[in-house]
């Protein structure tokens, strides 16, 4: 299982890298195809999920923080808390559910119906013409889906302060943008890159192994959700811990 | 690298397979010339498709080799392999078309991958392959739109794409009327006689072998039960032969070999055991 997706990484690797220069480029209109799927069409699910989140936070810190007479730093709680840590993990999860299960469970049933083979047969190479366009759409779009979704969360607080609490609107950003720096912004894109690559490669390598029929395309398709799921929480953990905490 | 035309396209010499301890593929050796047709065939997991994809260099032999176009096959890398794979064409049982792709870019596939051809060249090429198998028109469609006969067509339009020197078609007719099997037929004698295209079809469809065969080979437990011409193999006196061609359900091929050898193991051996623990029993008491 581990030494499948080792060598799909470096098989992924060499496509990326190497194989370009030496005249065999992977198909950009394919890597378009996949940004829509991958990214565009996950949109409003994002919007909703980080609306809810942008608002979740500013309540429960405007209602710690009137204890103390403080809601002047729910901007900041909510600014940070989304660049930080719950714009990249929770956009990764959306997409982990929505794209990365798909992705699985659409190369799982390629290899179910012999088209991974066929492939193989017509000197294609599953990995150049299937993997590479779905790895490089989603390293462009989880991140992009996460700048998306910052906004839209801070947005999320922007409501609760505008009408919840006595803020005005540009106090509310001039607050926001002032407790914020940019590596809170760099942290978090740098977690999505990573996020990134830990899901599509999962997802990738669930499908391209799948055993046994239409059973074996679900069960593939559920590993990719937690193995997914698990390494990118574990991996949101150890990159906090050195952005935040070794320093 | 042109084959000298006499040279064998495929040689396969003391070709074993075994999964564990069972032997599917068990020391065959066969050469197959240009411009042949080769009918592979044989029961239901006899080895067929295993057999065909040791040829095709998807799978590897435990020992022996095979030679496709004089290179060995076994022994080279993916790279290697690649670069052989562009001469030959492939149809498989299910037609294997990407379900993501029309007809028309299921066959354009191969040419958008391996040629320079410019969009207007493979368009044309792609109407001219799709008008062969009998399907012009159909090039907007989805696999998912057209029938089980038709994506094995298909199958075969885009296995043609190439214009490949050999071809393996692995149950090219199954699914289909009688009327498009001879279509079929009709289009693989003609690629073999007039374009020297060899082929290596496996079927199961003893009218359709006979009629394009110029050599078959019957595999029976993975190795080769008869060899020889048509006509050879028409009046073979080997009675395996005869059942298989004339499909009689008696015979001396065995039906469900491993249901049988299952029911040996799980009831036929604890018996006698069974059978003295009573005896034992009756001692005692």
């Amino acid at each position: 299982m581990l030494k499948n997706y080792l060598r799909l990484n470096l098989s992924l690797l060499y496509w990326v890298f190497v194989a370009p220069f030496t005249g065999q480029f992977f198909s950009i209109s394919q890597i378009f195809r996949q940004m829509v799927f991958i990214g565009v069409r996950a949109t409003s699910m994002v919007a909703l999920t980080a609306f809810s989140i942008g608002v979740t936070l500013a309540m429960q810190a405007a209602h710690s923080l009137q204890q103390m007479g403080a809601e002047i730093y729910v901007p900041d709680l909510v600014m940070l808390s989304i660049l930080r840590e719950m714009g990249p993990v929770l956009i990764a999860v959306i997409v982990i559910g929505r794209s990365g299960s798909a992705v699985a469970a659409e190369l799982g049933t390629m290899k179910v119906s012999e088209e991974i083979e066929a492939l193989e047969v017509m000197a294609i190479n599953p990995v150049q013409y299937l993997v590479v366009p779905r790895f490089l759409a989603m390293l462009i779009m989880l991140p992009a889906l996460t700048i998306f979704g910052n906004y839209i969360g801070v947005l999320g607080g922007w409501a609760v302060c505008r009408f919840a609490l006595n803020f005005n609107t540009a106090g509310y950003i001039m607050r926001a943008l002032e407790s914020a720096e940019t590596w809170d912004l760099y942290s978090g894109m740098i977690k999505s890159g990573v996020f990134a690559w830990i899901v599509i490669t999962i997802a990738c390598n669930a499908g391209l192994h799948v055993e046994g029929g239409a059973e074996g395309v679900g069960q593939a398709t559920t590993a990719s959700v937690v193995q997914a799921l698990l390494a990118m929480l574990v991996t949101n953990a150890i990159l906090t811990g050195i952005f935040f905490f070794g320093a | 690298m042109p084959t000298p035309a006499d040279s064998p396209v495929i040689e396969v010499v003391d070709l074993i397979r075994k999964f564990g301890d069972r032997t599917v593929i068990n020391d065959i050796s066969f050469n197959v010339r240009r411009g042949e047709t080769l009918v592979i065939m044989g029961g239901s997991g006899c080895g067929k498709s295993t057999l065909l994809r040791h040829i095709i260099g998807s799978m590897k032999p435990t020992s022996g080799s095979v030679k496709i176009f004089g290179q060995e096959i076994t022994t080279m890398n993916e790279h290697e392999i690649a670069s052989v794979r562009r001469r030959f064409g492939m149809l498989f049982q299910s037609g294997a078309l990407l379900a993501s792709l029309t007809v028309g870019e299921n066959v354009a596939l191969p040419l958008l991958q391996h040629t320079d051809n410019s969009v207007d060249e493979i368009e044309e090429i792609v109407e001219e392959k799709l008008q062969m198998v009998g399907l012009s028109g159909f090039e907007d469609l989805k696999p998912a739109e057209i029938s089980g006969g038709m994506k094995k067509r298909v199958g075969l339009a885009r296995a043609l794409a190439l214009d490949p020197e050999l071809l393996f078609s692995d149950e090219p007719t199954s699914g289909l009327d009688p009327i498009m099997t001879a279509v079929v037929d009709q289009l693989t004698l003609k690629l073999t006689h007039g374009e020297h295209m060899t082929a290596v079809v496996v079927t199961h469809d003893m009218t359709s072998a006979f009629r394009i065969a110029t050599r078959m080979i019957m595999l029976g437990h993975g190795s080769i039960v008869a060899q020889g011409t048509p006509d050879e193999i028409r009046n073979s006196p080997n009675p395996e032969v005869q059942q298989f061609i004339n499909g009689e359900a008696d015979g001396p091929i065995p039906l469900n070999l491993s249901q049988d050898e299952h029911e040996h193991h799980q009831h036929v051996k604890p018996r006698p055991f069974i059978a003295a623990r009573h005896r034992f029993h009756r001692k005692t008491a």
